[in-house]
């Protein structure tokens, strides 16, 4: 099937430009994201620095120095040899996509905000625990902090806004936000709700793939115990 | 984050672009070089200091061994760049020398520089012949073009401008901005007019170095060089990349005006800022070989 994704194309600055499909969180559209990234990284573009996918955008850094001409400029010359890439391989194909179980403990030592979750959704703190290892999540983008996955979507039915004051985070919590749920790589300030801590290391510089993470993965959690979390042997934190 | 002072200081010495150099703030490390080198400083104005002998800045120096490089006072400038023509024993990390610091990976072991901490030359160079029996030698010749401290710091404009009333474009032009105590290499967190925006929120996607977001609170924030690189804010500018090594010399406390340019321009100023550097990297590349002999 070959379908045709609307985009409109505009520039970050004078160095990046951006890629809009859309505007919204949707499997479909962050599928041709991803296949577009997936393609700009094979065509090995010379003058393309980086590339960042997020949920429905790609953001092509490039050194325009390399792509002005006269009578045309950098920008203008990044987003034709996109659009020639984007029109090429416009088919959505079904590649194989990574299956990921994480623990979690949702203990109350490392849930600071489960008891405060259950009261607000009025539920108890086991159904919350069930509604959220009862589905798998889908890796959307990776943004942040190193290794920090946005994963979607949570059940309404434990859905909360984020906090309006961030507080300290330790590594390896497992927050809410909205409908998006995502796992802190580093303890630093949060403004999401932790209903969990996971024992894996989501980010490792020393790795040579550093992130457990990638867009497009399925994500499942499943509970364990406190002693199970602080007996974890595997690529731990 | 200042990275035009950071390649003017490796194309001084004739090396490439990217070569790690060390970067400094102030109050700055002492640095002991127990071997023979040629460096450069560019950035700053800590005012150098070799064995308690002033230094110029942006000029090749010959130092002998034992030489210690301290930085007396800060007189302008945010941060100071130290190329050496030896080159560094260090690892790169994803095609980069540069140290994350959030990751902590990269650079030296991912850190900041400790007293004690000790870094090897990749190579040997003799310059004896050159020193003489000084402690250190000015090589005659130096960059003209270094850092403007200019106060308009050129913008184009972002997505969500026009989602700012008419009013706030013209504030945003018209109006003085500081750059808050809360600042740091991150983002730099602006003090200025309250501007209204019909967005609060934008879906997360990518942003860049330079960049200006509008926050929830409605103040501005300018990412810089250890910018997330997605974000949820409206983009309401960017600076424009040959004015960011302007906005990397300020500190806290320092006032700027914004200036609307288009891309064109920034690309050109870009471009010309590029050109010059590697002009006075093969320039130097040729005086310097005929200087110093590699071991």
């Amino acid at each position: 099937m070959n379908i045709y994704q609307p985009y409109t194309i505009f520039p970050l600055g004078d160095a990046a430009l951006t890629i809009e499909f859309s505007d919204t969180i949707d499997r479909e559209i962050n599928n041709r994201v991803l296949q577009l990234f997936h393609h700009l990284q094979s065509a090995k573009i010379d003058a393309i620095v980086d590339l960042i996918p997020a949920y429905s955008t790609v953001t092509v850094c490039y050194d325009p120095v390399k792509l002005k001409k006269p009578g045309s400029t950098a920008f203008e010359n990044m987003a034709a040899i996109i659009e020639t890439v984007a029109r090429a391989k416009s088919q959505l194909t079904t590649e194989t996509v990574r299956q990921i179980e994480v623990p979690v403990c949702y203990d109350p030592a490392v849930a600071p905000d489960l008891k405060h979750l259950a009261a607000e959704k009025k539920l108890s703190i086991e159904t919350i625990i069930t509604i959220h290892t009862s589905v798998s999540y889908r890796v959307f983008m990776l943004g942040f902090l190193p290794g920090f996955a946005y994963m979607g979507q949570i059940d309404e039915r434990i859905a909360m806004p984020r906090k309006t004051k961030p507080m300290p985070v330790a590594a390896g919590s497992v927050g809410i936000a909205g409908l998006q749920t995502g796992i802190y790589p580093f303890n630093c300030p949060g403004g999401w709700h932790i209903i969990g801590r996971t024992p894996l290391k989501l980010f490792d510089a020393a790795n040579e793939d550093p992130t457990i993470f990638h867009p497009g993965d399925d994500v499942r959690f499943f509970s364990i115990t406190y002693h199970e979390f602080k007996n974890y042997q595997g690529r731990t934190a | 984050m200042d990275r035009f002072s950071a390649q003017l200081a490796n194309a001084l010495l004739g090396i490439e672009p990217d070569a790690p150099v060390l970067e400094l703030h102030f109050p700055s490390a002492q640095i002991l070089f127990e071997s023979q080198t040629v460096i450069a400083i560019c950035g700053a104005d800590f005012d150098p200091i070799i064995n308690q002998e002033s230094v110029p800045m942006h000029h090749p120096i010959a130092i002998a061994e034992n030489s210690l490089l301290q930085f007396r006072q800060m007189k302008k400038g945010a941060r100071v760049y130290v190329a050496i023509l030896n080159g560094l024993q260090l690892e790169p990390w994803k095609g980069s020398y540069s140290t994350n610091l959030k990751a902590g990976a990269g650079g030296f072991q991912g850190r900041a520089l400790r007293k004690y901490d000790q870094i090897f030359f990749s190579r040997q160079i003799n310059i004896s012949k050159l020193l003489g029996e000084k402690c250190f030698s000015v090589l005659p010749w130096k960059a003209l073009d270094t850092i403007e401290h200019r106060e308009a710091i050129e913008f184009v404009i972002g997505s969500e401008w026009h989602s700012l009333d008419a009013e706030s474009r013209k504030e945003f032009e018209q109006h003085w901005f500081q750059i808050g105590r809360d600042s740091d290499r991150m983002g730099y967190k602006l003090k200025g007019p309250v501007l209204k925006l019909t967005e609060t929120d934008i879906l997360s996607s990518g942003v860049g170095f330079g960049t200006v977001q509008l926050l929830p609170d409605r103040s501005l924030i300018v990412l810089m060089a250890d910018h997330q690189t997605t974000g949820g804010y409206p983009r309401i500018a960017h600076v424009i990349s040959a004015h960011l090594p302007i906005l990397a010399q300020k500190n806290p406390g320092d006032v700027f005006m914004f200036k609307m340019t288009d891309l064109e321009t920034a690309e050109e100023k870009i471009s010309r800022q590029q050109k010059y550097l590697e002009e006075i990297r093969i320039a130097c590349k040729f005086r310097i070989e005929n200087l110093v002999h590699v071991s």
